[in-house]
């Protein structure tokens, strides 16, 4: 039987959809919280890092109660005619949720080690809040938040448990590699689950070639802000 | 041209209430670590904010908490010159200058960036990121970058402690020559009394978040307001002290009577003189406030010694001194073989009496 290739598309597309996303909210609620102190700020961190430390299946279970027919936002969306549930968007939702607290810790970190003293000289010398933040705060923390989006893009195309519960298997619209694996598997089709297996080693191997490329081999003059 | 300051802010430990002024020159801010030199920079700067008070900057008004005025740092035009420097790392020397002429178009920027690079005498480093420039290079650089933005003032956060000594002294003429040419209100934060002697020709000493003394450096330095203000210009000796008459004190500490070459008015609580200022005259020697004294330890220093001398009887093998004195050593030559007791003279000129 020909190998269906398109688990690999809708991997790829799910984890780069998903990576896109978590860059954008993790880069914003870490920015909301790094001026911030107090009882709130530290519950929602709470609530940030949970898809980290809770099981995947439960995440999936719970997004689930959030977008089925019944859920919150699952009947807000259905009013407008849409369903998420089952869809290839489950996929992303399912992906970006369980990448985020990588990306959220790694940006945070990251901006917290730029030197205040900084982004202070560049306030007075007259820069507004957005050019201090475009050309001495990112810069500075770039590395940090590229590090935070390879592993939420590693933990993006890794995920399994929330999106077989909040998408499901459905060849050609939800069934990522890692999902496809475990159906292969438990078909007892194993040349499928090895032909899959080793199609998810050279999409990392490439990746991580990739990012040492990005990171070592690059020329001084390009990786200069890499260092402080 | 004058920046005036008015502020209290509360801080961990004491509350930092400020006020002086300063006209378009040099004025130094002496004191020692913690007193909130830092602090009162960074209020001016518009990086923190005082709970009360008044700035103002040639009139403009940077901050006034009874009319809720607190312009923010980029709209102030303070420049700021940071303890260690706060140079971007990621950005080159020249890029680094050009920073704050974000606004202007490249015809006037180009120039500007260059006219400054050649007044640092920075030329050739234009393209090194600030890990490639020396200390003093570094410094340069900053200093470049925040009169680049043509501000109205100038903040200089202890600019020199991070250079080393042979460094020291070439780039605080560099920098004396530059403030000279800056002709507006400059502040100079130092704890170093000896720079801010150098550096300007009126001084503020701020102690706990105090102003303890402010007005011209040579009138502070001659008479310290107070035994703390003393003390920070270098004072190595005092004693605790009562008045006797119009012209006379009881030093307690030294167990003697001093003569004053002033007429006493006010409370007297200490007298001292500058190490520097004690003479040694001949054993038996007239004269007012002439009294035997033997040398008790001494200490050798680049181009001299420091004497700790012990009044009026032997030491006997204890350790206790009164006075601690400084010679050049082509004076200590002449004087250490010569029997003792010496002489030691506390100049009527040359004491200090305090009020506190």
């Amino acid at each position: 039987m020909a190998l269906d290739l398109s688990p690999i598309w809708i991997s790829l597309e799910t984890s780069v959809t998903a990576t896109a996303i978590t860059l954008v909210l993790g880069v914003a609620a870490a920015i909301w919280r790094a001026n911030r102190r107090g009882i709130g700020p530290a519950l929602l961190d709470g609530i940030f890092l949970l898809p980290l430390v809770l099981p995947p299946t439960v995440v999936g279970f719970l997004l689930l109660l959030i977008f089925g027919r019944n859920g919150p936002l699952g009947r807000l969306l259905f009013h407008f005619g849409a369903s998420v549930v089952f869809s290839w968007p489950a996929t992303v939702i399912a992906a970006a949720v369980v990448s985020f607290p990588l990306m959220y810790l790694s940006v945070r970190a990251a901006l917290e080690q730029v030197d205040p003293h900084l982004l202070q000289a560049a306030r007075t010398l007259g820069a507004s809040e957005w050019r201090v933040f475009r050309r001495v705060e990112l810069p500075l923390a770039w590395p940090g938040i590229l590090a935070g989006t390879i592993l939420a893009f590693a933990r993006a195309l890794g995920e399994f448990g929330a999106t077989l519960m909040l998408a499901g298997s459905i060849p050609d619209r939800t069934q990522t590699i890692p999902i496809a694996i475990y159906f292969a598997v438990e078909a007892n089709d194993l040349h499928q689950a090895v032909a899959w297996s080793l199609i998810d080693i050279v999409i990392s191997l490439t990746m991580i070639a990739g990012m040492y490329y990005w990171t070592h081999l690059r020329g001084p003059e390009n990786a200069r802000w890499a260092r402080r | 041209m004058a920046l005036e300051v008015q502020f209290e802010k509360q801080l961990a430990s004491y509350n930092l209430s400020v006020e002086f002024s300063c006209d378009a020159e040099t004025l130094a801010v002496l004191g020692p670590s913690g007193a909130g030199k830092s602090m009162t920079l960074r209020c001016i700067a518009g990086l923190e904010r005082p709970d009360r008070g008044r700035i103002a900057l040639d009139g403009r008004v940077l901050f006034d908490s009874s009319k809720g005025i607190d312009t923010p740092s980029r709209q102030r035009r303070v420049g700021l010159l940071f303890q260690n420097y706060a140079l971007f790392p990621h950005l080159t020397a020249a890029e680094n200058i050009a920073f704050g002429l974000d606004g202007l178009p490249d015809a006037e920027r180009v120039p500007r960036v260059q006219e400054k690079i050649a007044q640092a005498h920075l030329e050739g480093m234009e393209n090194r990121l600030p890990r490639q420039l020396s200390g003093g290079e570094q410094q340069r650089v900053a200093l470049a970058r925040a009169l680049a933005i043509e501000p109205q003032a100038l903040l200089l956060d202890e600019p020199l402690s991070a250079l080393d000594t042979h460094l020291h002294s070439q780039i605080e003429r560099q920098l004396i020559d530059t403030l000279a040419r800056f002709r507006r209100p400059a502040l100079f934060v130092t704890h170093n009394m000896e720079e801010a002697y150098r550096i300007a020709a009126n001084l503020v000493v701020l102690t706990k978040g105090r102003v303890a003394a402010n007005g011209p450096k040579e009138e502070i330095f001659r008479r310290p307001p107070s035994l703390e203000v003393a003390l920070l210009t270098g004072l190595k000796n005092f004693s605790r002290a009562r008045a006797l008459s119009t012209h006379t004190i009881e030093a307690l500490d030294w167990n003697c009577t001093l003569r004053t070459a002033r007429a006493i008015s006010g409370p007297v609580a200490y007298a001292g003189i500058r190490a520097h200022y004690i003479e040694f005259v001949e054993t038996g020697a007239q004269g007012p406030n002439t009294f035997p004294g033997w040398p008790v330890r001494a200490s050798e220093t680049p181009f001299g010694i420091t004497l700790y001398i012990r009044l009026h009887n032997p030491p006997d093998g204890g350790g206790q001194h009164h006075l601690q004195a400084e010679l050049f050593n082509e004076k200590w030559m002449q004087w250490k073989d010569r029997p003792q007791p010496w002489g030691i003279r506390l100049d009527p000129e040359s004491l200090l009496i305090l009020p506190e």
